[in-house]
């Protein structure tokens, strides 16, 4: 058996590939991987996983595994992590078999089903056994698709962290800044998967072609690992003269991003350019210095990488992951939707009588920080947006006269909000 | 009758007023200030036009005023703008001298300027002020004007400041629309600075911010030139608007109570002060804090300075300003503003008072007319080197606005 080989060696070949393969589990962990270009991942081997064996028949990976029980009837998991899990223990040694060989796994899936969320964090465990560094792409379900699959998929989005290397994570509801009212529900699936196909490609360049600063595997993981679920990720490219600064004013505008705001509030952020032969470090400098600027508080970890078929071109990364922030997100998330409301009106009551700042005893410390700090009051209200959509920190402050005008921001305070209130001056 | 070229008018289009400024300039260069209307302003947020016909009327109702004072009828004017959007940067340019002699011809000044200008702005933005600073010859620092020189690489510094081009449009076309010729484009601080600042204040270092309504200018000389402008969309609107949420009252008497009792400085007898508010037929409705209010006051106050005074500290220029720091715009009127804003700025600070400039006293001495008056001396210098007059000192002879040839 192989075991992990991240020798030194290696480091010192980058340009030597290690054994990838390539997992989709479920459902959408095949569909996403068909929506991979096979050609750009050369050496990498897709390997398909589901309970249902139609979408296995529709894939077109060069390996097909299906976990096959007599309860499921080849019908699949019927939407029940359980079943996913219990099949996926069952037959934990083909699991094994087919990690073995591979030096690091990606595992593809889409959470919230029975088969991504039940069997990803046993694949990730087989992959561990086997030596190999386990790395997971997951979607989170749109929030439309129910309270149900939203809880399933943190769950198993839990269990993933647990047992594999790093996790990222790409909420779905985040790609509804992606498209307009009249963009097909094929075209959202197919948005959601090509970022996450593209923060794929993403990773596999980071770690295959030469690194001139050569980011090691084990940072990203150590990045990922024991964050907040949502790590934010964009990709994107630019060419001509201007390309470094074209390249700092699109991720700047990314919507996976949210403008920038993703930057500020992370606490760890990977960079990767590359470019190609024509690289230069003033470009590298010029990138570093923008992002930087824009992170103050993070931790970064920055790479850089030529390829000579990017002529003229510059291909930035970045993976943003923040701390786990809200300690109370799982159980606000398990609760029904009344009791949720309910938290936000009382919310909104106790916020009402701030107005003369003088604090009412019902505020947590957490809202407290929201009134006194326009910064981290975004923060907190980042935190919680994967679970429920709320616009509560706009109406405690209202802007007036400002209400409708563009926000006067700078340094992520809103200095429309009067100073005494952002201040925490009392009046009394 | 009179001559048309001898009458300058500035309009600038504010968020508390639209002020139209008629100015005269004599045969000798002086100017002579003869007339004024101002509207209030209805349509405006934060500097910029937000709802056009609105703003059309009022600057239709400042020009009519203007030109009954003046007696004159206005055909072109000199706009003002401003907004968050705008910026200033330093920029250098370089040129080799080609010709023979390597004598520094007209031709490479230009060509040198022109390359200075060339630089990498966003799609959308367009240049409003490329202003000459200083020409280096052969690396040679300080020559304010090379031609005639010897030397074979000339370059120069300018200072650009540049806007969107849409939002730039939006007041040129409302001017436009009321069939008036828009000689050029000004940035507020710029005109408010070529009107409080004398030659000797700009060699030596001086700072103008104008805190007017909706934003706050502020633009910084050192060595005769300009080195630094900037923007901050936030001005004496917020401190109604902080006023009005923090004592709960409606916008309009936030203002007027800002008017009446507001100060940038808390004294010890304002503490607990009160004072009553009355309806229209005397009815008590509701006292207020005078001291929460002033506390109000001073707190925007000093935010503004304090993020001037921040941005002054990256674009590192906070020692080079002997002469000290003039206030103007509306804001200025705040009592004891210099004496908040001094130890903030560690500079004497003073409010702006214009010079050699003659007319109604009754303008002369606003600061909130400050800012008009400047854009009339800004189209009198215009005025003065088309006519081939003598030379600038304030090195502003490069502005240009090639906004207005694309309108």
């Amino acid at each position: 058996m192989k075991t992990k080989t991240q020798t030194p060696s290696e480091v010192l070949k980058p340009a030597k590939v290690p054994a990838v393969k390539i997992f989709g589990v479920g459902s959408a962990g095949v569909h996403l991987l068909d929506a991979m270009d096979k050609g750009e991942f050369t050496g990498a081997v897709f390997i398909a996983i589901n309970t249902d064996s139609s979408s296995l028949e529709a894939s077109s990976a060069s390996v097909k595994i299906q976990l096959e029980t007599k309860l499921l009837r080849g019908l699949g998991t019927g939407g029940d992590p359980e079943r996913g899990h219990a099949i996926a223990e069952e037959q934990f040694a083909t699991l094994k078999t087919a990690c073995e060989g591979a030096e690091v796994v990606f595992i593809v899936a889409g959470l919230g089903g029975g088969a991504g969320s039940g069997i990803s964090p046993v694949l990730a465990r087989a992959a561990k056994e086997t030596g190999a560094l386990a790395l997971a792409f997951v979607t989170l379900p749109f929030t439309c698709e129910g309270n149900r699959r939203q809880q399933q998929a943190l769950q198993g989005l839990d269990q993933l962290k647990a047992v594999a290397d790093g996790v990222i994570c790409l909420p779905c509801q985040k790609t509804f800044k992606l498209i307009d009212e009249n963009t097909s529900m094929l075209d959202t699936f197919r948005i959601a998967g090509g970022l996450l196909a593209e923060s794929i490609w993403g990773v596999w360049r980071l770690f295959t072609r030469p690194g001139l600063i050569h980011i090691h595997f084990d940072d990203l993981c150590a990045l990922v690992r024991d964050r907040h679920s949502e790590s934010a990720f964009a990709s994107v490219e630019a060419s001509g003269p201007a390309r470094s600064r074209e390249v700092v004013e699109k991720l700047l505008a990314h919507p996976l991003l949210d403008e920038g705001r993703a930057l500020a509030e992370s606490n760890a952020v990977l960079v990767s350019l590359m470019g190609g032969k024509d690289l230069t470090m003033a470009d590298v400098n010029r990138v570093m210095e923008q992002i930087s600027r824009h992170c103050e508080q993070a931790q970064i970890i920055m790479g850089a990488a030529v390829d000579e078929t990017l002529k003229n071109r510059l291909f930035v990364t970045v993976i943003a992951a923040k701390q786990n922030v809200a300690p109370a997100r799982l159980p606000a998330a398990a609760a029904p939707e009344e009791p949720s409301e309910q938290e936000e009106i009382s919310r909104g009551l106790g916020a009402r009588p701030v107005r003369d700042i003088a604090q009412s005893p019902s505020l947590t410390m957490g809202q407290r920080e929201q009134l006194l700090s326009g910064q981290s009051r975004s923060r907190a209200r980042k935190a919680r947006s994967g679970m429920l959509q709320t616009q509560l920190p706009l109406a405690i402050i209202s802007k007036g006269r400002f209400d409708k005008s563009e926000p006067t921001i700078h340094k992520g305070e809103d200095l429309d909000i009067p100073t005494y209130l952002r201040r925490g001056v009392p009046l009394n | 009758m009179f001559d048309a070229s001898n009458i300058i008018v500035g309009l600038e289009i504010g968020t508390s007023k639209a002020c139209a400024v008629v100015g005269e300039q004599n045969a000798d260069g002086s100017l002579n200030i003869i007339g004024l209307g101002q509207a209030r302003s209805r349509g405006v947020r934060k500097g910029e036009i937000v709802d056009p016909t609105q703003a059309e009327e009022d600057v239709r109702n400042a020009i009519v005023e203007a030109e009954q004072m003046a007696d004159v009828e206005i055909r072109n004017v000199y706009l003002g703008v401003t907004g968050g959007h705008i910026r200033g940067f330093n920029n250098r340019g370089v040129h080799p001298v080609v010709s023979a002699d390597r004598e520094i011809s007209e031709d490479d000044v230009q060509d040198v300027v022109k390359n200075a200008k060339a630089i990498n702005l966003p799609m959308e933005n367009n240049i409003v002020h490329a202003i000459r600073q200083h020409f280096f010859v052969d690396g040679r620092d300080g020559v304010a004007n090379p031609v005639g020189m010897l030397g074979s690489r000339l370059e120069v510094d300018v200072h650009v400041v540049h806007g969107n081009t849409n939002r730039l449009q939006n007041a040129i076309r409302l001017v436009k629309g009321l069939q008036l010729e828009v000689d050029d484009i000004v940035f507020n601080g710029l005109a408010s600075s070529l009107a409080l600042l004398t030659n000797e204040q700009k060699e030596l270092g001086a700072l103008v911010i104008d805190i007017g309504a909706g934003t706050t200018d502020y633009i910084v000389y050192a060595g005769g030139v300009i080195q630094h402008t900037g923007v901050l969309a936030i001005g004496g609107d917020h401190v109604s608007n902080d006023l009005a949420y923090g004592l709960k009252v409606p916008l309009s008497r936030a203002e007027k109570l800002k008017l009446e009792h507001g100060s940038a400085l808390m004294d010890e007898e304002s503490k607990g002060q009160t004072v009553r508010i009355t309806n229209e037929l005397g009815l008590p409705l509701k006292t207020v804090n005078v001291g929460h209010l002033r506390q109000i006051v001073s707190l925007r106050l000093e935010e503004i300075f304090q993020l001037v005074v921040h941005n002054l500290e990256q674009a590192g220029l906070s020692d080079y300003l002997r002469a000290g720091v003039f206030l103007c715009g509306g804001c200025a009127r705040t009592p004891h503003i210099a004496r908040l804003a001094e130890p903030i700025l560690q500079m004497p600070v003073s409010l702006g008072q214009t010079n050699s400039i003659s007319g109604l006293k009754s303008a002369l001495d606003q600061p909130e007319f400050i800012t008009g008056i400047g854009l009339v001396k800004f189209g009198s210098f215009k005025t003065r080197k088309r006519e081939g007059g003598p030379s600038l000192a304030q090195g502003i002879k490069g502005a240009i606005a090639n906004i207005l040839r694309r309108s």
